[in-house]
C-alpha cells in the first residue's frame, strides 16, 4: 500500500479497505471458490452459507426483520434500476429531489419518456430538502418517492424519517438510495419507513466494488417485475423465473468472491458501530472545513454543520477549474479528489455549480488528521 | 426382524430458506446435515436437510412460522 498516497475519494470507492476484506476474499479464492446455491458438495454450501450471512450482517444494520427480504445486486444503481424499472408503470407519478445522482434521475428520465409523469422537488442552495414540499407535490396518481438518503455532491442527509411519515400517510412507496450513508450514517428500515432502500458495497460499507443489494418490505416483491431474468439454482424444472425472494431478483451466478469481501466490509462496521465511524467521520470533517474556512479565494458547499451530513465536502477555488485544482492536488501532494460533476447535474443545478462543477473531498474512517492537515495547506499554497 | 434404517429429507424453496433453517437448527441444537437433493425426489440441483425421523416433530416445531417449508418425505436407507 502507497502510504503517500491520501485517499480523499471515498465517496466513490472507499479505500483502503480494511485487512478483513482482503483476506475475506483472498480465503474465498484459496479455499472455497465453490458456486453458492447450485451444488450440494461442501465448497458450495459454504459459499452459500457465506452468503446468506452477508444478507444477516446486513439486516442486523438496517433493521430489516428477515434476511431474505436482502438481494444482493452489483451495486445501489442496479438495485435502483429494479425499483424503478420494475415497479412503475406509464400513467403513473412519482416524486424526487433536486440532489439526486444520475443513478435514481437517469432510470426514472428512462421511464419519463415511457409515460411516467415525475416532478422534481428543489432543494435549498445548501442541498436540503423541505418535505413540505414533497407534500405538496402529491398527486391523485402519486405511487412513490424515490430520493437519496444523502448527497454525494454536498453530503447533505435528508429528512428521510419525515418523509417517510408521509409516503406512510399518503400510502406511497418510499425509495431510498443509500449510496452514501450505508455503513457510515444510521439506517433504520422501520423507523424511517422505508419500503425500498437500494446501497451500494463499495463505499463505507467497505467491500469491493460490483457489491451492493436492495431491500425489499414484505409483500412489495409481488409487485415489482425482475429487470433480469435465469437461472438461480431453485426450481430448475421450470423455464419461468421463481416468484419468491430473494431468487426471483437474483439470476445468474452471483459476485461470491465481491459478496464474501462485502461480508467482512459489514462485520468490520457491526464490531466498531456506526455511531463510533460517524464520530471520527464527523470530526476529520469538522477539521478540514474549519481549516479551510477563512481561505479568501475557497468557497464551501453545503450545510455550514457537520452534524447532518456524511463526510463528503464539494468547494471551489475562485478563478479555477475544478479539474485543474483536481489535478495539482494529485499531482503536486499526492491528495485523491474529485472534480467535474459526481454523476449528480442535478444536485449542481441547485447549489449553483452546474456545469462547472466542484472538488470534492470525501473522507472515510481510515482517513487522518495529519492527512486533513496536509490536504488544508495544500489548498492554502494552490489557493494563494 | 428389524425395520430398515430410514431418514428424514426437508426441502425447500431454494437455497437461502435451507441456509435459514439451518441457522436456526444450529443454534437450537438439532442434529440434521445438508445434502444435495436426491434426485428421485425431486430435479432440482438445489439442497436440503437431512435428519433421524424422530426429530421431524421438533425440528417442524423449531421452523414454524420462521422458515417456510416444502415439503418433508422419509426415505429408505
Amino acid at each position: 500500500m502507497n502510504r503517500n498516497i491520501i485517499y480523499f475519494d471515498n465517496a466513490a470507492t472507499s479505500w483502503p479497505k480494511p485487512p478483513e476484506t482482503v483476506t475475506a476474499i483472498q480465503n474465498y479464492l484459496l479455499n472455497i471458490g465453490g458456486s453458492p446455491g447450485r451444488s450440494g458438495h461442501r465448497l458450495s454450501i459454504e459459499a452459500a452459507r457465506l452468503v446468506f450471512d452477508t444478507r444477516e450482517k446486513l439486516v442486523q444494520l438496517f433493521n430489516v426483520s428477515d434476511p431474505l427480504r436482502i438481494i444482493l445486486t452489483r451495486n445501489a444503481t442496479e438495485g435502483l434500476n429494479i425499483a424503478i424499472f420494475g415497479f412503475l408503470k406509464p400513467g403513473d407519478h412519482v416524486i424526487t429531489s433536486g440532489m439526486e445522482h444520475n443513478s435514481v434521475m437517469r432510470p426514472l428520465r428512462a421511464m419519463e419518456a415511457r409515460g411516467v409523469d415525475i416532478t422534481v422537488v428543489p432543494c435549498a442552495i445548501d442541498g436540503m430538502i423541505d418535505p413540505g414540499d414533497i407534500v405538496k407535490a402529491i398527486k391523485e396518481n402519486t405511487k412513490a418517492i424515490y430520493m437519496t438518503n444523502a448527497s454525494n455532491v454536498t453530503g447533505t442527509v435528508m429528512p428521510v424519517s419525515d418523509i417517510g411519515r408521509i409516503a406512510r400517510e399518503h400510502g406511497l412507496v418510499l425509495c431510498v438510495d443509500a449510496a452514501q450513508t450505508a455503513g457510515c450514517y444510521p439506517l433504520d428500515v422501520e423507523e424511517m419507513n422505508i419500503d425500498l432502500l437500494a446501497f451500494t458495497g463499495h463505499k463505507a460499507l467497505f467491500g469491493p466494488s460490483g457489491t451492493g443489494g436492495l431491500y425489499i418490505r414484505e409483500g412489495l416483491e409481488k409487485r415489482i417485475e425482475p429487470i433480469c431474468v435465469g437461472g438461480t439454482g431453485s426450481r430448475s424444472e421450470m423455464e419461468e423465473q421463481p416468484d419468491f425472494m430473494p431468487d426471483c431478483f437474483e439470476a445468474g451466478t452471483p459476485n461470491t468472491v465481491g459478496i464474501v469481501g462485502l461480508r467482512a466490509g459489514i462485520e468490520f462496521i457491526l464490531d466498531k458501530g456506526v455511531a463510533h465511524i460517524k464520530d471520527k467521520e464527523e470530526k476529520l470533517m469538522n477539521l478540514f472545513i474549519e481549516g479551510i474556512s477563512d481561505l479568501p479565494r475557497v468557497k464551501l458547499y453545503g450545510q455550514k454543520s457537520v452534524k447532518q451530513r456524511t463526510p463528503a465536502v464539494s468547494f471551489n477555488i475562485d478563478g479555477m477549474d475544478s479539474a485543474n485544482v483536481s489535478l495539482e492536488l494529485d499531482e503536486k501532494f499526492g491528495i485523491m479528489s474529485r472534480s467535474g460533476l459526481h454523476c449528480a447535474p442535478a444536485a449542481h443545478k441547485t447549489i449553483g455549480t452546474y456545469p462547472t462543477g466542484t472538488v470534492r473531498f470525501s473522507f472515510s474512517y481510515f482517513n487522518t488528521e495529519e492527512q486533513i492537515i496536509a490536504s488544508i495547506e495544500a489548498l492554502k499554497k494552490i489557493s494563494k | 426382524m428389524n425395520p430398515k434404517p430410514q431418514y428424514s429429507v426437508m426441502l425447500f424453496k431454494a437455497v437461502s430458506y435451507v441456509l435459514k433453517a439451518e441457522k436456526i437448527l444450529k443454534k437450537e441444537g438439532l442434529p440434521h446435515k445438508i445434502i444435495p437433493v436426491p434426485k428421485y425426489i425431486s430435479s432440482d440441483c438445489g439442497i436440503c436437510i437431512r435428519f433421524e425421523p424422530a426429530m421431524q416433530d421438533k425440528i417442524e416445531a423449531a421452523l414454524a412460522n420462521k422458515v417456510e417449508i416444502e415439503e418433508t418425505r422419509t426415505l429408505d436407507n
